[in-house]
């Protein structure tokens, strides 16, 4: 019946930098561990070394992300309200209500990146001298169970965000339904470009593992082109809206430096540590970038 | 539960005085924005520009004028909160701070709200901001205080022309219809009703009796639920989690291809 969209009667949330980097770090997060944990439960064992690196970057990111969170609360110290209502201390949980799972996820997914970062500290000759503590990983039924559940979260940290944005009235945000699938792709994408460029500084992987890595990237990063594409389409008369304003930062640096040029390098750096090492930056800036387009793009609406 | 209470806000008699806004800021001790400094918008003489947590009442001016001012009439129009039956800001909440009320009203609990924003985002209306001097969410709470001693609102107990009127929604919408047919037999044919009914978010207990399209009061024409995107972003946001995992398996899965 109308030709102007009803979200552009809205009021923006204030959501800015703070929120882009936890979008950004959370997905990093969330997709270190899960390839940690697709390659403890199902990989080679000689790719153990690159699982570690997922759980020794999960924690401290995640920490971070808690710290961000607090910090852009207008009322920091009340951070626990999230989680107990504050006049009766019983615990606070809406399931429709994605900010609400996600402050349970984000702590639950804190527990679990702390057992797999002690497992992966004790791993070896690790630093941390309690063999007993490698039981928390994979192959053994409780390392099993903590890698599973600490998966599955990471799987919900690195996506929820984009389902938060939905559940609102905002411009973008909520006229489509895509924005949580391309920020999960995007997590599990920048998540593999993180431990592609330690396992290099740090030499834990082979040759092989580094390739394994790099076709999985290749993966997500056709996958998110094909989401954000269908990201746009879904988006209806407000897509030249936003392609108006932040179509430059979109293509060129979202879909052009972060996606197509990673992707190239890949095809030609297979012998070429360099190239593919470029490529693993390249996808971070533009995971990165990703996150300012989207958050930034409906907020200054 | 007491009967559930609202706002029918007749913008045809609305004159522009802002007494609504003053009486709002004075009950509620509302600080004046920008530390008491004038600003002027310097396009209009709608100084206040909109809603939000210094602002529970806001009296929109607006102003339609041919190019060469030969012609115009001014809309005018007192805004608040909707007091909406299926409210967005209340389903989002997290920590419990948005409630309903006995008088089926919905108000933020300034002592529980942490300053999160998710209901500054899922309001349909952007009637909810920050109020820089609690670092709390908030809006009008349809003078919760005042109704729980029997008074009325202080914005409709101020209103020199009834413009805002205070009572039970079925009252309300009794003598809303009146007025619209009052208005139609004297010719204004364009004068309908915005959220009378419970077809908009299952009603609005605060509405508005309007003469043009919602969009030139700059009122949503179609507002919704923010949940109505829960399940379908899930479910592709799920979608892609296998494609993930299936990707994943492809990727670093054990052929035995080495000892």
């Amino acid at each position: 019946m109308s030709e102007v969209p009803s979200t552009l009667f809205t009021a923006a949330p204030h959501w800015r930098w703070l929120i882009v980097f936890y979008f950004f770090l959370g997905g990093i997060a969330g997709g270190a561990y899960l390839i940690a944990a697709l390659i403890d439960l199902f990989g080679r064992p000689w790719d153990r070394p690159l699982a570690r690196l997922g759980y020794l970057v999960a924690l401290p990111l995640t920490v971070i992300c808690g710290i961000l969170l607090v910090v852009d609360l207008n009322r920091p110290l009340r951070f626990w309200h999230m989680l107990l209502a504050s006049e009766t201390l019983t615990p606070i949980f809406k399931l429709w209500s994605p900010m609400s799972v996600g402050a349970w996820a984000l702590l639950a997914f804190g527990f679990f990146t702390l057992l797999s970062f002690l497992a992966a500290l004790a791993a070896n000759d690790g630093w941390l001298r309690y063999p007993a503590l490698t039981r928390l990983r994979p192959p053994g039924i409780l390392g099993t169970i903590v890698v599973v559940l600490g998966g599955l979260l990471g799987f919900f940290i690195a996506g929820y965000t984009g389902v938060l944005l939905a559940v609102t009235n905002r411009p973008i945000w909520s006229d489509t339904s895509l924005i949580g699938l391309v920020f999960l792709i995007s997590s599990a994408s920048t998540g593999a470009a993180v431990l592609m460029l330690l396992a290099r500084r740090r030499a834990v992987a082979n040759a092989e593992g580094l390739h394994a890595l790099e076709r999985f990237d290749a993966w997500m990063l056709l996958f998110e082109l094909v989401a954000i594409v269908a990201l746009v389409v879904s988006l209806g008369s407000l897509a030249r809206l936003w392609l108006n304003t932040w179509g430059v930062l979109l293509v060129l640096g979202v879909v052009g430096l972060g996606i197509v040029a990673p992707l190239l390098l890949y095809r030609r750096g297979r012998a070429s540590g360099l190239a593919s090492a470029a490529a693993a930056v390249l996808v971070l800036v533009g995971g990165f970038l990703l996150r300012v387009v989207i958050v930034l793009s409906s907020e200054s609406i | 539960m007491a009967e559930p209470m609202g706002f029918f806000t007749d913008t045809t008699v609305c004159i522009g005085c802002k007494a609504c806004e003053v009486a709002c800021k004075e009950w509620n001790q509302l600080p004046a924005a920008n530390g008491g400094v004038n600003t002027l918008s310097g396009d209009s003489y709608d100084n206040t520009r909109r809603l939000d947590g210094l602002h529970w009442r806001h009296v929109k001016f607006v102003e339609q004028f041919t190019p060469d001012r030969s012609e115009g009439r001014w809309l005018l129009m007192s805004d608040v909160c909707k007091h909406c039956v299926q409210a967005g800001c209340l389903e989002v909440c997290p920590t419990g701070a948005i409630i309903r009320t006995e008088f089926d009203t919905v108000v933020i609990q300034s002592s529980a709200c942490n300053g999160c924003r998710d209901c500054i985002g899922a309001c349909p209306f952007g009637v909810i901001d920050i109020n820089p001097v609690s670092g709390t969410a908030q809006k009008c709470t349809l003078c919760y205080d005042r109704l729980q001693a029997g008074m009325e609102p202080a914005c409709s107990k101020a209103c020199p022309t009834d413009s805002i009127q205070f009572g039970t929604i079925a009252d309300l919408r009794q003598r809303a219809e009146a007025r619209v047919s009052h208005l139609r037999g004297q010719g204004e044919n364009r004068a309908h009703l915005y959220g009378a009914d419970d077809r908009m978010l299952g009603g609005l207990n605060s509405f508005f009796l309007l003469i043009d399209r919602p969009e030139v009061y700059g009122l949503p024409p179609d507002p919704k639920m923010p949940s109505r995107n829960l399940v379908p972003s899930s479910l592709w946001t799920t979608l892609g989690g296998i494609l993930i995992g299936l990707a994943g398996l492809v990727s670093f899965r054990n052929r035995g291809d080495r000892p």
